[in-house]
């Protein structure tokens, strides 16, 4: 459409319609975030004081990294994290949207009933499972004693706590992995499937040879987000096991970040965790990429 | 296709579908039901109705006597309003210009956009506070500037998802409507309030709930540029109260209770926009 111009041939109204977002983009993203890798070069203690000059070596943060065992157990958290989100939230997901997809009464409540953890804040949600998860007649624990257990299961100890922190993260999202595969479902078109059944294909055939290898990319594009969303986790296991507890065991490097910038009061080192979320991210979301690539139907 | 209404195979794929859908109904009905039992009743049995001797307001009444809910809840919509509203504002206006006008930078502006997706709010968060507090807006005791301190992020934050999902919407309107306005001698400007606007009303509620919903469950910020107890927002509380009366169960699923059901019910009666936004944005980011 070339005879688009006539209203917009003078660009100069462009800039005003521009001008704010991209100055709000500007000032509170990648100035900052640019500002924050020269942070983690420098010495900054508090939130708020003034930075000292530069750390001594410069990269000292940097080889701090690697020699902080919280810091290991923070990244193989996130790496169990990240797991656990691409096999349980999007396997869950891909098997409820396609049941969905098949059935003809109900769908509508599945799908405002799914999305309900995913509306509601995470903080309420770590308060909730807290209450599930308690060790003095929780809601499991008084379950397991109905069902005629006798010695109750500490959800929160050194063995569970890990588990523990998982089952909500995981279960929250699902829905939202759901509603973004059954739109892609929905998005296939019924001549495909009728003219497949005609041609005799089961159900189960239908699926397997036309919506998984259709899916192929909203399932690549819900891993890339499972894994940027599992590197962000932060409001449920802080509300659940803050400041790393029990015995910094539970530590995800969101929740490593932040205890270094509020509780330990290590700015620069808070920084460079935060950059070290960034390159996974980065990272992980192309190896993701690379994986789905190569499986072509 | 056959109807077969009864086949076990149907009733299986029932079965599963039910069994999640109890995960998600079931944990938020038992806070609720619970949240009307006395604390001490609740360890002796929480799967009971809260119906006779069993029912009590009392953890209601602990939760708005020892609780600013009231302060929390108006910070809460303040802030989450502002930032739905000029996200919905300054996204509709950015995204509007960039699909309509050929500009040179287009493309520069297009990946600027879908890159600020992708920053995690933990590596802008203390450049933000430090510039923030160079600026005298955080930690301060007054209220308001401590509340734009914390709307100022967020909008930035959601803007770019925003701009996603709207300049999608606006490259599907038809450009014949904008063109005869312009014959009748509107200018860009009265174009897009009277033209643009009314016709992407849709998406901006999709944008403007998602924008609201995000800062209202974002705990992480909150901490951050809430300081002070009149400053707190909904979630902020929450946390102290995690942390202060962790063992009143009572009071906490009370509190629970108070801030999931009214999100639920927004969500119920706007559910249509919500599952739409959702897929937009997040199929094409």
């Amino acid at each position: 459409m070339n005879n688009t111009s006539n209203i917009y041939k003078n660009k100069k109204p462009a800039i005003f319609f521009l001008l704010p977002a991209f100055l709000f983009l500007i000032l509170y993203l990648y100035y900052p975030f640019i500002q924050n890798i020269f942070n983690s070069f420098m010495k900054i203690k508090g939130l708020a004081t003034p930075a000292k000059g530069f750390n001594d070596p410069v990269y000292k943060n940097y080889t701090r990294l690697f020699t902080d065992p919280n810091m290991r157990i923070a990244l193989k958290n996130t790496l169990i994290m990240i797991i656990v989100t691409i096999v349980g939230q999007v396997g869950i997901a891909i098997i409820i949207a396609l049941l969905v997809d098949n059935i003809k009464r109900g769908a509508k409540f599945f799908r405002i009933v799914y999305f309900f953890p995913i509306v509601i804040s995470a903080t309420a949600l770590g308060l909730l499972f807290n209450l599930i998860f308690l060790y003095d007649k929780g809601m499991i624990n008084q379950l397991l004693e109905f069902l005629g257990m006798t010695n109750l299961t500490d959800w929160k100890d050194e063995a569970h706590a890990i588990m523990t922190m998982m089952i909500p993260v995981t279960w929250q999202y699902v829905g939202f992995y759901f509603i973004i595969l059954l739109t892609g479902l929905n998005n296939i078109s019924d001549e495909l499937y009728e003219s497949a059944s005609i041609d005799g294909a089961t159900r189960f055939q239908r699926v397997r040879f036309i919506s998984i290898p259709l899916l192929h990319n909203v399932i690549c594009t819900c891993c890339v987000l499972a894994v940027t969303g599992a590197l962000k986790v932060f409001d449920l296991p802080w509300m659940m096991f803050p400041n790393g507890m029990p015995y910094g065991k539970t530590w995800l490097t969101g929740t490593y970040m932040y205890y270094y910038a509020f509780v330990a009061s290590d700015a620069d080192y808070s920084s460079t965790i935060a950059i070290v979320i960034v390159v996974l991210g980065i990272i992980l979301s192309k190896v993701v990429n690379v994986i789905f690539k190569e499986k072509d139907y | 296709m056959k109807k077969r209404k009864f086949s076990p195979g149907m009733c299986v794929v029932y079965l599963i579908l039910i069994f999640w859908a109890l995960t998600t109904i079931y944990p938020i009905l038992w806070v609720i039901l619970n949240s009307f039992k006395d604390k001490k009743k609740i360890i002796a049995n929480s799967f009971a109705l809260p119906i006779g001797d069993l029912f009590s307001m009392d953890n209601y009444k602990t939760a708005f006597d020892r609780l600013n809910i009231f302060t929390a809840y108006k910070n809460s919509i303040i802030v989450s309003c502002c930032v739905a509203l000029v996200v919905i504002l300054l996204a509709g206006m950015a995204s509007y210009a960039l699909v309509r006008y050929n500009l040179k930078t287009k493309k520069l502006l297009n990946t600027l956009v879908v890159a600020a997706m992708m920053f995690p709010v933990f590596a802008t968060i203390i450049p933000v506070f430090r510039m923030e507090f160079s600026w005298g807006i955080v930690n301060t005791d007054k209220v308001s500037l401590s509340l734009i301190s914390l709307i100022l992020p967020q909008i930035a934050g959601n803007l770019a998802f925003a701009m996603v999902v709207l300049t999608g919407y606006i490259r599907s309107l038809p450009i014949e409507l904008e063109e005869s306005a312009y014959l009748e001698g509107c200018n860009p400007m009265q174009i897009f309030f009277k033209i643009v606007v009314p016709l992407t009303k849709p998406s901006f509620a999709t944008v403007g709930i998602f924008s609201f919903l995000w800062s209202y469950n974002d705990l992480f910020s909150q901490t951050f540029f809430l300081r002070f107890k009149d400053q707190w927002a909904i979630t902020r509380l929450l946390m102290e109260i995690s942390s202060r009366e962790g063992t009143d169960y009572g009071l906490m699923a009370a509190v629970v209770t108070l801030i999931i059901v009214p999100l639920l019910v927004v969500y119920v009666c706007l559910q249509k926009y919500i599952i739409k936004g959702m897929t937009a944005g997040a199929v094409k980011g």
